[in-house]
């Protein structure tokens, strides 16, 4: 059952793809009324993440094809249960990808301001719900003797759930902030790299509680050190993001706050290590990373396509960031639609 | 409980109704990549600026569509968790597999690709641009193979081994589940009938700009290109098909026998086109039947015996226990039968429109154009009721022989939420699919932009050939 463990590792990885790729995207989404002056500037913003949005959110469906390959029990508990929170997140998801491609086809004001608010919506949600679902998940939820959430989308809506719903929203939120500074030119540009370090202390505070509150929560895993670690490293990054912003360092800015979320995101796993859906009814009730996972034959299969694909995936990948490295500017928006 | 807030009634029709609403822009995205991509090809070959054009007017209208069939997928690999988690506990070791590999090996690729095929006019060379197109075509023909070896488990399951202390099937071959002979089959079925709908969707816009004697140079070579392609595929739709039901027969024979209502075991059985019988369909009062055609259908052979419903579900009660193994018959009969008929009436107006075209001719007369537009639906109907046949012949099983459509609803979701969800779902996509389709009319009323002005020698060349400055032809949204 080994690779059950390495599949651990994978899909945590996946995630923490997905939290920083379409992270930033969503951050673009939800920062366009707080930077966007005019079409112009909201044009550019959202032609920033134009080219790889769909790349990016393609992370959570290989995310979520993998948890149901190599962990289908953990897939099958978390969607059954999550209904009404995934549910939110599909129609936010839906709302935000068509506007992307339908905004720029319709020429009246009215239909443009429609699909701005579809994405700033559709941006939201999920960036908020997010967090909410796995601070959930790592505070363990009311799962029966079947692997059946008992417990109702509210009870997801607790304090802790919410604080770690924020500090998703945050850290998305600035993340795209860096990303607009990093990816466009001029005042646009000028009043990301502020806006960033406003936000970002908003998010130091936020996130910082949240992780003291996950640490205060585990005290008694045996494991605590790798946690206290992880979170003290993801601080740190988010700090030094910070630091950063404020000396109008765009690039570090940006992949310390990458840093910070791939720590945050490792931070929860360990806290979850070796379950993987703990029980708050009885601890024999929870889902491990044993009890969840596949067959080691279909783990082994798994692991051969990984091993093969994953680098050529990363390679086109970047390849794609590297054919759209420049900066939009407003001369690159050309006035009339087409 | 309230039996409307049924959970399973209503989870079924939330994955029927999600299912056939993502499948409206399955085909065109699989069959539109391919023929946009053999437009750029001969733009990139022949330099002839009616192929740019054709490639960003059925480009455009592919894009209009692909962002739909992207936001309505993600909800398909949702749903067999959030609705049918037991049915995701019980065959996820298996089916989980080729799901991952769709991920690994084409979806991401194909997100890849269109953000660079859609933003890359002026930022790749011209032939770098044209392979991002191809390799964007392989992606999503690719996709589609995983996801129909994923449904062709559930049709025929093969390449596994019940676990009996977990409850679960594991996968024990997963070349067995990716070489699933009704994989084989349904793979070149699905892709045929989706080219179909692109060409037709191809003819339709030719003809419209055609009865207005508008971007002539381009709309004949798109008509006669679309006329050609539409009857190519249906010879392969017609072939695979054929296999598919070979298949069928020995892999689901209760499918093949709900598909023609035969209850009686029957040796050199006839096809009806049409029945009318009593609502149960256990007697007719009239058909028109084609003799030896069932049996040919099943055997290839027209003597051959296709095994009846009465037998089947006799042989299933010993084998499975009591209960009732038999699709809901009328359902199955007339699915079958129009997406048959579907399939052939689209050939047929080809084929006509390929004789009214020959030798470079125009059709006057205007019907004949509204023929041709009107007729583009066809083979999509064909395609979404050939699934209503595939899914609903083989309940009452969700994995046939394994597991019961019943067994595999999610214990944890309430009827109520599932009331919510088909709500919101049918809302959301009801008021897409009007924003969706007034955008591809559009699109394809407004026909393709002239780049005529933009090239470099268009008015001294009279062949037609010219380049186009590549800044010309970026996108920005």
């Amino acid at each position: 059952m080994d690779l059950a463990y390495l599949w651990f590792g994978i899909v945590g990885v996946m995630f923490i793809g997905y939290f920083v790729l379409d992270g930033f995207d969503f951050g673009v989404g939800m920062a366009l009324p707080f930077l966007a002056k005019d079409d112009t500037d909201r044009r550019v913003m959202i032609n920033t993440i134009g080219p790889v949005w769909d790349l990016n959110e393609t992370w959570l469906i290989v995310a979520g094809a993998s948890l149901f390959a190599a962990f289908p029990y953990w897939y099958a508990t978390l969607f059954d249960g999550f209904y009404l929170a995934l549910l939110l997140i599909l129609l936010a998801l839906i709302a935000r990808g068509v506007s992307f491609e339908y905004r720029r086809l319709g020429k009246s004001e009215k239909w443009k301001r429609w699909f701005d608010g579809m994405i700033v919506v559709g941006s939201t949600v999920p960036a908020l719900l997010w967090g909410v679902a796995f601070a959930n998940i790592i505070q363990g939820v009311a799962i029966d003797e079947t692997g059946t959430y008992v417990g109702t989308l509210f009870d997801l809506l607790n304090p802790y759930g919410l604080l770690g719903g924020l500090t998703t929203l945050l850290l998305f939120f600035t993340h795209g902030v860096q990303f607009t500074a990093l990816k466009t030119d001029g005042e646009l540009r000028e009043r990301a790299q502020a806006l960033a370090v406003r936000s970002g202390l908003l998010t130091i505070v936020v996130a910082a509680a949240f992780l003291v509150w996950t640490i205060i929560q585990h005290w008694t895993v045996p494991h605590i050190a790798v946690l206290v670690g992880f979170a003290a490293a993801a601080a740190v990054a988010l700090i030094g993001s910070w630091v950063a912003n404020r000396l109008g360092r765009e690039k570090p800015a940006f992949w310390l706050m990458t840093a910070t979320i791939g720590l945050a995101v490792a931070s929860i796993l360990a806290a979850l290590f070796p379950n993987v859906m703990p029980s708050t009814i009885d601890p024999a009730f929870s889902l491990t990373i044993e009890n969840a996972a596949s067959s080691a034959y279909t783990l082994e299969v798994m692991t051969w396509v990984a091993v093969v694909m994953t680098p050529l995936v990363l390679l086109y990948q970047g390849w794609t960031y590297w054919v759209f490295r420049r900066r939009i500017t407003r001369d690159s928006i050309p006035v009339a639609a087409h | 409980m309230v039996e409307w807030l049924d959970p399973l009634l209503l989870a079924r029709w939330q994955f029927g109704l999600t299912t056939l609403y993502h499948f409206l822009f399955v085909p065109l995205t699989i069959g539109m990549v391919i023929l946009v991509a053999i437009f750029q090809t001969a733009w990139v070959r022949t330099a002839k600026l009616k192929y740019l054009h054709l490639t960003r007017l059925f480009g455009k209208i592919f894009l209009i569509n692909f962002a739909m069939g992207v936001v309505t997928g993600i909800v398909q690999e949702f749903q067999f968790g959030m609705n049918w988690s037991d049915y995701s506990r019980f065959v996820g070791d298996v089916f989980g597999a080729p799901l991952a590999m769709e991920g690994l090996l084409a979806f991401f690729l194909e997100a890849s690709m269109i953000g660079l095929w859609i933003f890359g006019w002026d930022k790749l060379p011209a032939k770098v641009h044209l392979a991002v197109i191809w390799l964007l075509a392989l992606s999503t023909t690719l996709s589609a193979y995983f996801i129909l070896a994923a449904n062709a488990f559930m049709q025929n399951p093969v390449g596994f081994e019940i676990n009996e202390e977990l409850g679960r099937a594991e996968l024990t071959d997963i070349g067995a589940v990716l070489t699933n002979p009704v994989a084989l089959a349904q793979f070149p079925h699905t892709i045929f009938a989706s080219i179909m709908f692109a060409a037709v969707v191809i003819v339709a816009v030719a003809a419209y700009h055609l009865s207005k004697g508008q971007y002539l140079d381009e709309m004949r070579t798109a008509l006669r290109f679309g006329l050609i392609v539409n009857i190519v595929a249906f010879i392969g739709v017609a072939l695979s098909g054929d296999q598919l039901g070979l298949v069928m027969v020995q892999t689901q024979p209760m499918k093949m026998a709900a598909a023609e209502a035969l209850y009686q075991t029957t040796a050199g059985a006839s096809f009806s086109i049409f029945t009318w019988g009593t609502p149960d369909g256990s007697s007719e009062l009239f058909s028109i039947r084609i003799p030896y055609v069932l049996s040919f259908l099943s055997t290839h052979d027209f003597m051959g015996t296709v095994e009846g419903i009465n037998d089947l579900q006799a042989q299933y009660q010993v084998e499975f226990g009591p209960g009732d193994y038999t699709p809901i018959i009328w359902v199955t009969y007339w699915s079958f039968r129009w997406m048959i008929g579907l399939g052939a009436l689209a050939a047929l107006v080809s084929a006509v429109g390929l004789w009214l075209t020959r030798g470079g001719r125009t059709p006057t007369r205007d019907w004949v154009w509204k023929v041709a537009i009107w007729s583009a639906p066809v083979p999509l109907v064909a395609s979404l009721v050939g699934w209503i046949f595939t899914e609903m012949g083989r309940q009452p099983w969700i994995v046939f022989g394994l597991m019961l459509t019943e067994d595999g609803v999610s214990p944890g979701v309430t009827g109520l939420e599932v009331l919510i969800s088909l709500i919101a779902f049918t809302l959301i996509y009801g008021a897409l699919a009007v924003v969706e389709f007034k955008l591809i009319v559009r699109a394809a009323v407004d026909g393709p932009k002239d780049w005529s002005k933009y090239s470099e020698n268009a008015d001294s060349d009279d062949d037609g050939s010219a380049g186009v400055d590549p800044a010309r032809l970026a996108t920005v949204y």
